[in-house]
Order: structure tokens, then sequence, then C-alpha cells
């Protein structure tokens, strides 16, 4: 039975008819001194396949046991193995406290030429009380068996050493044909003491 | 009572069901400038959303001056300082219209380290008709009282001698009591016309 009010039909078939938002928020993982937060298609209502084909992760407040990066990596056997190669970017704005650096530059020691390591979301976070970072990501058709998938990162976070502010972009692909289906987060070294992980997925019709 | 369709549960309990995939981008306010020195969001911003996205759409500025820049500063509580201690980076790419002009650089005049002032989105914003900024930018988790307050920022901006300049900024409040209000303003006139959205992420 159709919901119809002032003519317009507002749901049938057991689905609405009108736009709800293009933008749903799928799953959200909370880390508590946690190895890593991995988001598995099929796995705790994660939804990571062709349903969207844009994925947004949202990291917030993420704190480290150790001042370490934030990694992510790929998968395209529901998290068996993540160990595949990537190519990537990284450049970072930088600031300190006592206004002694000031820079823009590129980071050779965080972008990968079809390495096995994971992605460098940051450099190294501080993780004094009140340190953390906050990220974003984009994973465009992870579902695609044509295209090598394509993600760009953003992330701006406390310094290690209480030295002031960096603003991160990286972006790469990883370079299979085959569906990613898992993505995992973890630091380089230690637990992600606290903080959330947001996945959206993005509609495009 | 819930409201069924096809074995499928759309409405229960005053809201959409559980279930039902729905938008995580809701719309808190919108805030229309006219010839307004600040356009102030002073309530809304809460621990509901662990994000609040703020979009500047087609801010138009009374004046025409490089010392001119689009700005924005936070408070706590029913404070109106406006005034709150920040770290930021701050980088833009521009090209010229005249193709005489490309670069990218770090935005030392704009950005601050431990400073109060108002912290710069864009800069020198053309006063003319067709000239305005339009970005966005994303503030976390405001009602943390343990962690700073990071944000980050993108707008372009038509620069008042006719260069397209793409900003990036970012940074953070440091703070940890929690953040409840925050304005945007220009450092030179008023915010002639433009609207600013605010969003609650979910």
């Amino acid at each position: 039975m159709a919901i119809i009010s002032n003519a317009v039909t507002i749901a049938d078939a057991g689905a609405f008819s009108v736009s709800l938002g293009s933008m749903t928020h799928i799953k959200t993982l909370t880390a508590s001194s946690s190895a890593n937060l991995q988001f598995v298609h099929g796995s705790s209502s994660v939804i990571l396949n062709n349903t969207y084909p844009i994925y947004l992760f949202k990291m917030i407040n993420i704190h480290g046991a150790n001042s370490q990066e934030l990694n992510v990596d790929f998968s395209i056997d529901s998290g068996s193995n993540y160990s595949q190669a990537k190519t990537s970017t990284f450049f970072e704005a930088q600031h300190s406290e006592d206004d002694g650096t000031n820079t823009l530059a590129y980071d050779g020691d965080r972008d990968l030429a079809q390495s096995n390591s994971g992605v460098s979301l940051t450099t190294n976070v501080g993780n004094g009380n009140d340190e953390s970072a906050c990220a974003e990501m984009y994973l465009f058709n992870p579902s695609s068996t044509t295209f090598t998938k394509h993600f760009i990162t953003r992330a701006v976070y406390y310094d290690e050493n209480g030295a002031g502010v960096r603003d991160a972009f990286g972006a790469g692909y990883r370079n299979t044909t085959s569906a990613v289906n898992a993505v995992k987060f973890k630091m380089d070294s230690g637990n992600i003491d606290s903080g959330i992980i947001k996945l959206y997925g993005i509609k495009d019709s | 009572m819930g409201i069924i369709s096809n074995g499928t549960t759309l409405l229960d309990a005053g809201a959409i069901d559980s279930g039902i995939a729905s938008g995580a981008m809701v719309l808190l306010s919108t805030l229309t400038a006219s010839n307004s020195a600040t356009l102030d969001f002073t309530s809304g911003i809460t621990s509901t959303y662990k994000e609040y996205m703020f979009k500047y759409i087609n801010v138009h500025p009374s004046a025409n001056n490089t010392s001119t820049f689009f700005g924005f500063q936070v408070d706590t509580g029913t404070n109106t300082n406006y005034a709150q201690t920040m770290t930021t980076t701050h980088f833009r790419g521009a090209h010229s219209e005249a193709d005489n002009h490309a670069t990218v650089q770090v935005g030392a005049d704009r950005d601050q380290a431990e400073g109060t002032a108002l912290q710069s989105l864009a800069y020198a914003v053309g006063g003319n008709a067709d000239e305005c900024i339009s970005g966005t930018m994303s503030l976390f988790d405001p009602a943390s009282s343990t962690f700073v307050k990071h944000f980050l920022s993108r707008a372009n901006v038509y620069y008042e001698a006719d260069i397209t300049m793409d900003s990036f900024t970012a940074g953070y409040v440091n703070t940890t009591t929690a953040l409840t209000r925050v304005r945007f303003k220009m450092t030179g006139g008023n915010i002639e016309s433009g609207i600013i959205k605010m969003y609650g992420i979910v």
C-alpha cells in the first residue's frame, strides 16, 4: 500500500519514494585500546560493495597509545590479506605553536610506489591527553572490476611533541582491478586508544 | 503505531525506522547576510553530532580591499568574546585571469600560532558585483571536554585582482572546553550578502 500525502507518493513497495538524502551513514566503529578498526563488507552490518559508487570515512579524535602515524589499507578478500600494491602521494602544511615552523612540502617518506605498506594519513600524531587527529577519506567505486581503486584523504592533527598543527593531503590508488571489500585503519605501532571512525555511502541516484 | 509497506517498517515510534537508510547530513540552520557585521551561529552546536559542517555560499563583502578577509572565530558557553586561541595553517593555489600569475604558496600572513584573532578562510575577496567566496568547513567534536577542537576548510575566492584562489585552512582551537558558538565575519566592512548553512553530520 502506498503512502500518499497531498497527491505525492511518500512511500511504496517497502521503500520511501521521496529523497531521504544522498549521504547515508552505514557504520560507526569506536576504538577502545584497539589494535585496528576494520570495515568488512557483510560483517556487522557494514556495506562496502556496489551499493554506493563513493564511500566516505570520517575519523574523529583518533588518539594513539603512542605518537604514531595513522594508516589505512585495503583488502580484496574480506580482510584476510591487506598487503597489496598501492601508489600514492602525500604532502602537508605545518605550523608550530611557537611560529618557528611554517611550511608546505611534499613528504617522500610517506608516499608509496607500488608498495604493500599501509597508506599514511598522517605523520606522527601527538598522544598527549588533549591531542588527536581528525581526517576524512573518499574511496571511489571499490567494487569496480575494471579500474584501480582511487582514494583521497585529508587529515588535521596535533603534531607530536606539542609542536603545532599539520594539514596532510594524500591520494592514490590500490593497484587492483579486483573489488575492494574491506578497509582497515591502524596506528603504525601500538593501539588506537580512543576515537571513532564513521563510514558513509554516497548515492549516485 | 508503525507504518509498514510491503512488509517493511518505514516509520515507527515517531521516527524513520532504524532499518531505513536515511540522510546523514542534517541541515540545522541557515543564516542570510544583509549587510551584516557578523553571522553568528549561537545555538545547535552540542554533543549531538561529532562533526558540524558549514557551507558558505556566495559570500560577498561590502568592501573591495586587499586587506579584507573572510574568517571565523568561536566561543564557549554564552560568551561573546570570540577570541579563542588557535594554531592554524593556510596555503593557497592561485591563477589570474590574465594567465600571468600561477602559484601555490603558504599564506604565513593568514595563519596563527596560538593567536586569538579572526581566522582567515579566504582573503582579499573581490567586492565587485559578481565577486564572492564559496567554500566549506568541518568542525570536529566541538563538545569534547578532552581534546582540542580540529577544523578543516577549503574555499574558493574571487580575489580582488581578478585571480581565482583555492584556499586551504586547517588547525585547532586550543581548548578542552566545549565550543558552542561560531562567528563568521569580514575584517573590513560588512558581509553584504550570501548565506552560510550549518549541518550536523550523523
